[in-house]
């Protein structure tokens, strides 16, 4: 029996071109990145590695920058659109959805707060399917309190004072130094969207600056040895005052703490339709191991205990791709929706942690073992609702909604 | 130069495929479709030929409705523009008839003069691998088949073809006819970019009148052969179990002598 193959998960969309996109979605899925997950997860779990070639057949393909606008060479997609091709993604290598997630996440800033000639200069690049960004926020000692970073960018005596913004290579105006911890793609990326303080003002002295991969001054620590998602590598960036443009300074000083938020707010959705995908796989194996394993002459799905506890992953599952959908309707119509996306970002991640959990049981012995996925998805499951906001943090997020 | 790719829309071999009770012919309907996968590597060559010495990939099929979905992932692809014959009087047709009418629609798509035509090694349905060298009979053109290497010269086209035990370098004088192994390169995704575009491209849409053929050449009626009986693969039986008492070697052996594998 195959397990998880085909996922005949029924999607509604905004436009015609959604159908053609999960088309080729899903014949991407079916012919890079299933064969490949359960060897290369195993691999990056005892040593790293990296599915470099993956994000370049998504790139080519020209998935990797479906939600950015079409004039600097995104797909011009609505976010509805977007977050159910990374949920189809996550189905099959939760790993590379979230790298798709994260990679999207790092071109927000320029894309909602660069100016016209850093879109110009920059965008290109980032959204040409060949580069790869990472997204360098955490700290050691800042996580969910993101304004204690300590990371500093300093004034770097008379260079480019960023006027006129034409994104050509001057002298260095800023020289950043510190250390960013849990950065996805650390060592691989070609950016390394940064924020760093310029000024003491806690959560209004941060600015947000796009630092090259390439740039000296950059190193990275060594990775973290994780339960799962082993194939997104997470190290440390260490910036040993790496030398950066005015020109690549996106937003005013002091205006990068509301830029990480609202960045936040997109890669929430994206981390909720990744959970979503990861939860309707475990539910599909869950499902076909009910209907085919039998005990007491018969199949196991045919006790009403079993058959119920099916009924409720189903409901989690589609309450969570309902909550991330309507968040997304929310952005893609111009309304706020910051709300929506940390609730959709909490109820899809714990609906992945409990589907994982639960579809385990269903297999039983045989679930825990590496024979069949749903250990591994059960382990993925977890970072899940820790990062891009803990859910603890949503739920901060949610009330203060709520409260006003 | 002009490029011609012919193109079959194939019941998805990952699907549970079946033949329609009524005249034992390949349902077509009720299972999902796709280009065939063979034929993908015939659209990637084509389409590196003419991105590297100029030229117009047409991509050309036959089949019902559903089989525009062939023709649009090759536009998607990159080819520049379709064919799609389509006329219920073919349904059924065999090899010879399909040949037949593939060959008018190419010789009508390039105005009769095709400068190198490319085809699959066969399809993943019928998999007779014939089509080619009817196709290439009936266009009065070279064919150089099961290339896994294609070179373009001075008025002619070089192939490689693997063996079992060699490899030949064929040449052939151009206009030829070419059709292409699984090996030859590794065919593209189309891209969203490619998805977008795609939707402008020309697709022509021809039946047998338009193409000047008579419904009594070709069709179910007419073909040469028939499918008399079809019966279903039997489910895999269970394998022999051995128990190793000290001769378990031995009686491998044995099992494996008696289907004169040893």
């Amino acid at each position: 029996m195959t397990y998880s193959a085909s996922m005949a998960v029924q999607r509604l969309f905004p436009t015609d071109e959604g159908h053609d996109l999960l088309d080729l979605t899903r014949e991407v899925v079916a012919k890079e990145l299933r064969p490949k997950v359960d060897a290369a997860e195993a691999a990056a779990a005892l040593g790293e590695e990296f599915p470099t070639d993956i994000f370049r057949i998504l790139g080519r393909a020209g998935l990797l920058s479906l939600p950015h606008p079409e004039e600097f060479g995104g797909g011009g997609q609505p976010y509805e659109v977007y977050l159910q091709v990374v949920e189809e993604i996550a189905s099959a290598w939760m790993s590379v959805a979230v790298g798709v997630s994260v990679h999207s996440l790092t071109a927000f800033p320029v894309t909602t707060f660069g100016s016209p000639a850093q879109r110009e200069a920059l965008l290109p690049g980032m959204l040409s399917g060949h580069q790869l960004g990472a997204y360098g926020l955490s700290e050691p000692l800042a996580g969910s309190d993101v304004a204690a970073m300590t990371t500093r960018a300093t004034r770097d005596g008379a260079g480019d004072d960023g006027a006129g913004d034409d994104g050509a290579t001057d002298d260095p105006a800023y020289r950043i130094r510190g250390r960013k911890a849990w950065i996805s793609h650390a060592g691989h990326a070609d950016y390394y969207t940064t924020f760093a303080r310029t000024s003491d003002a806690r959560g209004r002295g941060i600015s947000c600056f796009i630092v090259p991969g390439d740039a000296p001054g950059l190193s990275f620590g060594a990775p973290e040895k994780k339960m799962g998602l082993h194939c997104d590598t997470v190290r440390e960036v260490i910036y040993e005052d790496v030398p950066v443009d005015a020109a690549r300074r996106i937003g005013d000083e002091g205006q990068g703490m509301p830029i990480a938020l609202a960045a936040l707010d997109a890669g929430r959705l994206g981390i909720a339709a990744a959970a979503t995908g990861l939860a309707q796989s475990a539910l599909d194996v869950a499902v076909a191991y009910a209907k085919e394993r039998e005990q007491f002459g018969r199949a196991i799905a045919s006790n009403q205990g079993l058959a119920f506890l099916i009924a409720d992953l189903e409901a989690a599952v589609l309450g969570a791709r309902a909550a991330y959908l309507f968040a997304a309707r929310l952005k893609d119509a111009g309304r706020p929706y910051g709300k929506e996306a940390a609730v959709a970002k909490l109820l899809a991640t714990d609906a992945a942690m409990r589907v994982t959990t639960d579809a385990i049981q269903v297999l039983g012995g045989a679930g825990y073992t590496q024979d069949f996925p749903v250990e591994r998805y059960f382990r993925e499951a977890k970072v899940t609702q820790i990062f891009e906001g803990t859910n603890q943090i949503q739920r901060l997020v949610i009330s203060r909604h709520a409260l006003g | 130069m002009n490029i011609v790719v012919c193109v079959k829309h194939v019941p998805d071999a990952q699907a549970d495929r079946g033949f329609n009770e009524s005249d034992n012919t390949v349902d077509r309907a009720g299972v999902d479709g796709l280009l065939s996968e063979l034929d993908e590597y015939a659209v990637e060559e084509a389409l590196k030929l003419a991105e590297a010495s100029g030229g117009e990939v047409t991509v050309v099929t036959i089949g019902p409705d559903q089989a525009a979905d062939a023709v649009k992932k090759a536009l998607q692809m990159g080819a520049d523009k379709g064919v799609h014959v389509n006329d219920e009087a073919i349904h059924g047709s065999d090899a010879p008839a399909t040949s037949l009418i593939l060959a008018e629609a190419i010789k009508k798509a390039t105005d009769g003069n095709p400068e190198l035509v490319i085809t699959g090694m066969a399809s993943t349905d019928g998999t007779m691998g014939v089509v080619p060298a009817m196709l290439a009979e009936r266009l009065g053109l070279p064919q150089v088949t099961y290339a896994s290497e294609l070179t373009l010269g001075d008025g002619k086209v070089t192939i490689r073809r693997d063996n079992d035990a060699n490899t030949e370098t064929i040449e052939a004088s151009l206009p030829a006819l070419v059709s292409v192994t699984d090996q030859i390169n590794e065919p593209r995704y189309p891209s969203f970019k490619g998805i977008m575009a795609a939707k402008k491209k020309p697709v022509e849409s021809w039946t047998l009148a338009d193409l000047g053929i008579d419904a009594g050449q070709v069709g179910l009626a007419n073909a040469w052969t028939k499918v008399v009986e079809i019966a279903k693969r039997p489910p895999r039986e269970q394998g022999e179990i051995v128990k190793d008492e000290g001769d378990g070697g031995t009686k491998l052996a044995e099992f494996l002598a008696a289907r004169k594998f040893l």
